[in-house]
């Protein structure tokens, strides 16, 4: 089964994914996105009906920490990589509201 | 005749849990500092970091699910759920979607038509996001990380309620669950308890939903009920025009009173759900879910019962003061200090509700010290103040926690007992009220009373009332 | 030369005995570091004064007998996907060109209290997106065997700068083979060991459920004693997994009575280069001549674990790099209409071809409508090709293979086609995927002079197993880690110019806008 990619689609996911794509960038991912999906549709050829999915190799559980404050002011490293940094705050474009 | 409409209202409520740190990491919660102060690497979303899940989160988020009839999830997951914004600084939430931490549960309400239960689809843990300032002069908005990773628990509601009434009876019937647990101070002003209403209308009778659309930015219950009555007016307006009532998120402005959609091509709401990978999943034994319950303090229905056995207050007053956990917890404490629980008990239901009344405040704003109202109460019985002067003072705890010794003091406010201070008040307003005086001998013992006011009003209401009742008997017979 | 010719080992025993000082040992490593740099690029920053304070410190703390580790003055590199406070971390893009972290990676934070000096940060595949150290926005790094093939990826400076001796050890990450195959092509033994064994506290993550942390050394004894050095249990990592066992080094014994070894058939099929096959197959003998058991099986699944993982890793990917945005550190594009408009040309400029190719699979795998259908897929596919190494386990303690189909490619020949490059990552994928450890040591060249590795796979937590045999194997046959000078007089013999000793190859490296910072 051949994968298509429409030119939605790829307006879409550069939206999720938040790239704006040239159009031969556009035209590559596309190919490059068919090809993969192609690809990676072999694994429909495996019944995994009944398996569950397995996000996390190890049954490793209950990892927790304690509710004790650990972190004093930590607003000069937070802000020093700032890229624009307005007093003790991140500046960006304005957002509604 | 025109159509009836029902409205169907579901909600999506987030409370901010009152733990000490951050969900993910070391940083306090304490609100309102210093912008990015209270930040790490981990909040704010630095490369490389990592998440470790705080236990007491887990901890109060189960003690809700089982406040709230719920079955818990015993094998339950992170999930990430992606959008860009700046006050997300990973650009994706860690939330739940497949297995959160409570599912199946209800609250039972009273409304008009008596008690209503509504259902809970599900309760989840996730992250609250940072907070956006917007800067009218450069028109940009700045971001402080200091509410970022702050933990919430989200309960989803069904479709269950059917009009405002309903929402804010849902709304404090959780409150008051959540504030009785400890798990949430649940301040709306402050933000930690937020409410997305989701609403869709039908004709009166139909089955079917209607398509809903969801409500943000809702800040009080007032904004929550105007809400619910604009998008409803304006839903019902679509249909009998004929349009369709679009599926979409709308923005609630309280100045206007009126909410507009939020939709933008940039933000296909589509956040691509996945497994957390850095967080492991969380198992919860039945011995940990014993554990929770056995910690869970006293909820309201043993309180009212221990109330009317322990205190002896009447039912009515029980209910009334144990609405609000810090009432009761205020009333408590007061007895405690005075063990004079009914007297204690008449303050809170007489003054205090009727300021709070009057200054439009939630039992979360009061702020003055049990130690204040009990010493009041020590120092009218022991007769130091009149009871009218009490009530002044209680006012000006009520306000600004003064000490009530201190106040008394200073203000000169003391019971006069002495008895020749009384004796030439009296005389005075006997003398200046001579028909008065010749009413009461005549026999109309109501000309009584209006000496005794004026008397007392001379005496600034400092003076025993028992003691000046006792000296004009005294000189009217003389 | 002579420094540059010890293992890590070797120089933190002279060291010790005061033949060396941790200057010096500094000096050399720096001195051949500037040596080789304009050709082979393994560095992103080579960070001259920091070595020589830090080795200052070191120094003292040796003397006043604090520091008694066998690392204590070794000269290291770390790829530059690892956070140190202060020092610029760009993973080779341009987004974090002038990103300085204010934290120190665990695995990093453990290697210096072991009094190891951290000379640089090493040059990568963007994001650890890649298999040839080509992606890199600072340059592709050469491969110190032969200047005209690549590395290897993603940890290809790493294990260029080994391999070159512009240090004594390093670390890389690995993903789904990116310690592994670099390693197998420079000549140099590197470890991924099992998932949660190194903390990825500091690792810029690529795909957490798949990275790990692993050392590249010049043997066997010097990959042990690093493993030994950075392996921790880290409450700041939940996956971090709390082991017994750290002690690694002391599962180095010239012993391989009774394993048993499997290689799988379909490790050894079609696609596999002749010569690579025949180098693997005599280091299988050699293993048989020292008491293993050598058999060949049917290894399941095999070809699926390429497309399983791609679609994890890219899943993984696209949802860890969008918090590359202009907002908090890093690039920001210069000029923008409106939030949006930033974030779009912010992490257009910023990210390289291959990672956004990996971010727009990745979010379309995720994205409404397909996540069933290809994200859970590649889980449950996960689920089956465990189980069939745990099938494999119950009856092997070791599985044997090439790490790669071929010796390193020449460079310019891999990007063109995506797809292609990925199917090299065969027999290394599938072992994150199943969180195992895996271990390369070189087993010989090729007739181009390029090096062949042979890949170890352990069962979990079964590190000392493969130390132990690959520790076998180098007894065997002698170190396989060619000093520089060897390679050179190697070349000169062979029929390759190898380009180390020409200096106006040098005129031909790439430059790239940022340059790095020497």
């Amino acid at each position: 089964m051949a994968n298509k990619i429409s030119d939605e689609t790829i307006e879409y996911v550069g939206i999720l994914a938040k790239l704006e794509l040239s159009d031969t960038e556009k035209e590559d991912a596309k190919a490059d996105m068919e090809k993969m999906l192609d690809y990676i549709d072999t694994l429909n050829e495996l019944d995994t009906s009944g398996i569950e999915p397995m996000s996390h190799v190890f049954p490793v559980n209950n990892v927790f920490r304690e509710d004790v404050v650990t972190n004093g002011d930590g607003r000069e490293e937070t802000l020093a990589n700032a890229p624009q940094r307005k007093e003790d705050t991140f500046e960006v474009p304005r957002t509604i509201g | 005749m025109a159509k009836q409409y029902e409205t169907v209202i579901g909600l999506e409520v987030h409370i901010e849990l009152a733990t000490k740190t951050k969900i993910f990491c070391g940083c306090s919660t304490e609100f309102g500092s210093a912008p990015n102060t209270h930040t790490c690497p981990v909040c704010t979303g630095m490369p490389g970091s990592l998440p470790v899940l705080n236990k007491q989160v887990v901890e109060y988020a189960m003690a809700l699910g089982l406040a709230a009839n719920c079955k818990i999830t015993q094998v339950c997951k992170f999930d990430r759920k992606n959008y860009f914004y700046p006050d997300n600084p990973q650009n994706y939430q860690i939330s739940q979607l497949y297995l959160p931490i409570a599912r199946d549960g209800y609250v039972e309400i009273d409304t008009q038509t008596g008690k209503k239960k509504v259902r809970i689809h599900e309760m989840h843990m996730e992250e609250d996001a940072g907070k956006l300032v917007h800067d009218e002069w450069d028109d940009t908005s700045l971001v402080d990380y200091n509410r970022s990773g702050v933990p919430l628990v989200e309960i989803v509601s069904e479709p269950d309620m059917r009009s405002a009434d309903e929402v804010i009876a849902y709304l404090e019937k959780l409150r008051m669950i959540a504030q009785y647990l400890g798990v949430s101070d649940c301040k709306l002003q402050e933000g930690s308890m937020r409410a997305d209403v989701n609403l869709s209308v039908r004709e009166a009778g139909s089955e079917t939903f209607g398509t809903r659309t969801e409500m943000k930015n809702l800040n009080s219950f007032k904004a929550i009920a105007h809400a619910i009555e604009g998008e409803r007016q304006r839903q019902i307006e679509l249909l009998e025009e004929g349009k369709e009532v679009i599926q979409e998120t709308r923005r609630w402005d309280d100045n206007k009173e009126h909410s507009y959609a939020m939709r933008s091509k940039e933000d296909a709401q589509d956040y691509r759900y996945f497994p957390e990978p850095d967080l492991v999943p969380i198992v919860i034994s039945d011995e940990w879910i014993e554990e929770v319950k056995a910690q869970q303090p006293e909820l309201r229905p043993e309180k009212l019962e221990r109330y009317k056995k322990e205190f002896d207050i009447p039912e009515y007053d029980a209910e009334l003061i144990t609405e609000s956990k810090k009432v009761a917890d205020l009333f408590e404490a007061t007895v405690e200090l005075c063990g004079k629980p009914k007297k204690a008990a008449n303050w809170i239901m007489g003054d205090m509700f009727r300021l709070m009344k009057e200054k439009g405040m939630e039992p979360e704003d009061l702020k003055f010290s049990p130690e204040h109202l009990a010493k009041l109460i020590d120092m009218t019985d022991a007769g130091t103040i009149s009871a009218a002067v009490a009530r002044k003072v209680f006012e000006q705890i009520f306000n600004d926690d003064v000490d009530p010794e201190k106040y008394v003091e200073e203000n000169g406010l003391k019971t006069v007992n002495d008895e020749g201070a009384i004796k030439e008040a009296v005389e005075k307003v006997l003398a200046d009220n001579p028909q008065a005086v010749a009413d009461y001998k005549g026999g109309k013992q109501k000309a009584f009373g209006a000496l005794m006011g004026q008397s007392m009003r001379a005496l600034k209401g400092k003076a025993d009332p028992a003691a000046v009742t006792k000296m004009i008997k005294e000189m009217l017979e003389q | 030369m002579e420094i540059l010719e010890l293992t890590a080992l070797e120089l933190g025993k002279k060291i010790k005995a005061g033949e060396i000082t941790v200057k010096g040992a500094v000096q050399a490593a720096i001195d051949r570091a500037k040596e080789a740099e304009p050709v082979i690029n393994s560095y992103v920053t080579l960070d001259e004064a920091g070595a020589f304070a830090q080795a200052e410190e070191v120094q003292k703390k040796i003397d006043a007998g604090e520091l008694t580790g066998p690392l204590a003055g070794v000269p290291v590199a770390i790829k530059d996907n690892m956070c140190i406070k202060g020092q610029l971390t760009t993973c080779s893009s341009k987004i974090l060109s002038n990103f300085k972290p204010t934290y120190t990676a665990e695995a990093v934070e453990n290697l210096k209290k072991a009094g190891a000096v951290i000379i640089g940060k090493t040059n990568m595949d963007e994001f650890a997106m890649g298999s040839t150290t080509e992606t890199s926005y600072y340059g592709p790094t050469r491969n110190p065997h032969n200047t005209a093939h690549v590395p290897g990826g993603s940890s290809g400076g790493s294990c260029a700068a080994v391999a070159a001796g512009e240090c004594f050890g390093a670390l890389g990450s690995d993903t789904g083979g990116s310690i592994r195959q670099p390693s197998s092509f420079c000549g140099v033994v590197g470890l991924k060991p099992t998932y949660g064994t190194v903390s990825r506290y500091g690792l810029i993550a690529y795909g957490s459920s798949l990275d790990q942390i692993g050392p590249v050394a010049k043997d066997v004894s010097d990959c042990a004693a690093f493993l030994e050095a950075v392996a921790s249990h880290d409450p700041k990592d939940s996956t971090s997994i709390d082991r017994d066992d750290y002690d690694f080094t002391s599962a180095l014994e010239n012993n391989a009575k009774g394993l048993k070894i499997g290689i799988p058939k379909d490790y050894m099929g079609d696609g596999l280069d002749p010569e690579v096959r025949q180098a693997v197959l005599r280091a299988a003998k050699v293993l048989e001549e020292n008491g293993a058991v050598v058999e060949t099986f049917d290894l399941g699944l095999v070809k699926y674990a390429i497309p399983a993982y791609y679609t994890i890793a890219s899943a993984e990917a696209s949802s860890n790099l969008e918090r590359f945005d202009g907002v908090k550190y890093g690039y920001r594009t210069e000029e923008y209409e409106g939030l949006h408009n930033m974030y779009k040309k912010t992490r257009s400029e910023g990210f390289g071809p291959e990672v956004k190719r990996r971010i727009m699979l990745g979010s379309f795998v995720l994205s409404s409508g397909y996540y069933d259908a290809y994200y859970l897929k590649a889980l449950r596919t996960k689920a089956l090709i465990k189980k069939e190494f745990d099938k494999a386990f119950e009856y092997y303690d070791i599985i044997l293979g090439p790490a790669a189909p071929t010796t390193a490619p020449e460079l310019g020949k891999s990007l063109s086609d995506p797809l292609k490059m990925y199917l090299g990552d065969i027999y290394t994928i599938s072992v994150n995927l199943a969180g195992l450890p895996g271990m390369t040591v070189p087993v010989g060249k090729d007739k181009n002079g390029l090096p062949i590795g042979m890949q170890l796979i352990g069962n979990a937590f079964e590190e000392k197993t493969l130390i132990r045999a690959a520790y076998t194997y180098e007894c065997a046959t002698g170190k396989q880690y060619e000093t520089m000078a060897d390679i050179i007089k190697a070349a000169d013999g062979g029929t390759k110019d190898t380009g180390m000793d020409a200096a106006d190859t040098a005129a031909e490296k790439e430059v790239p806008g940022h340059g790095k910072t020497v």
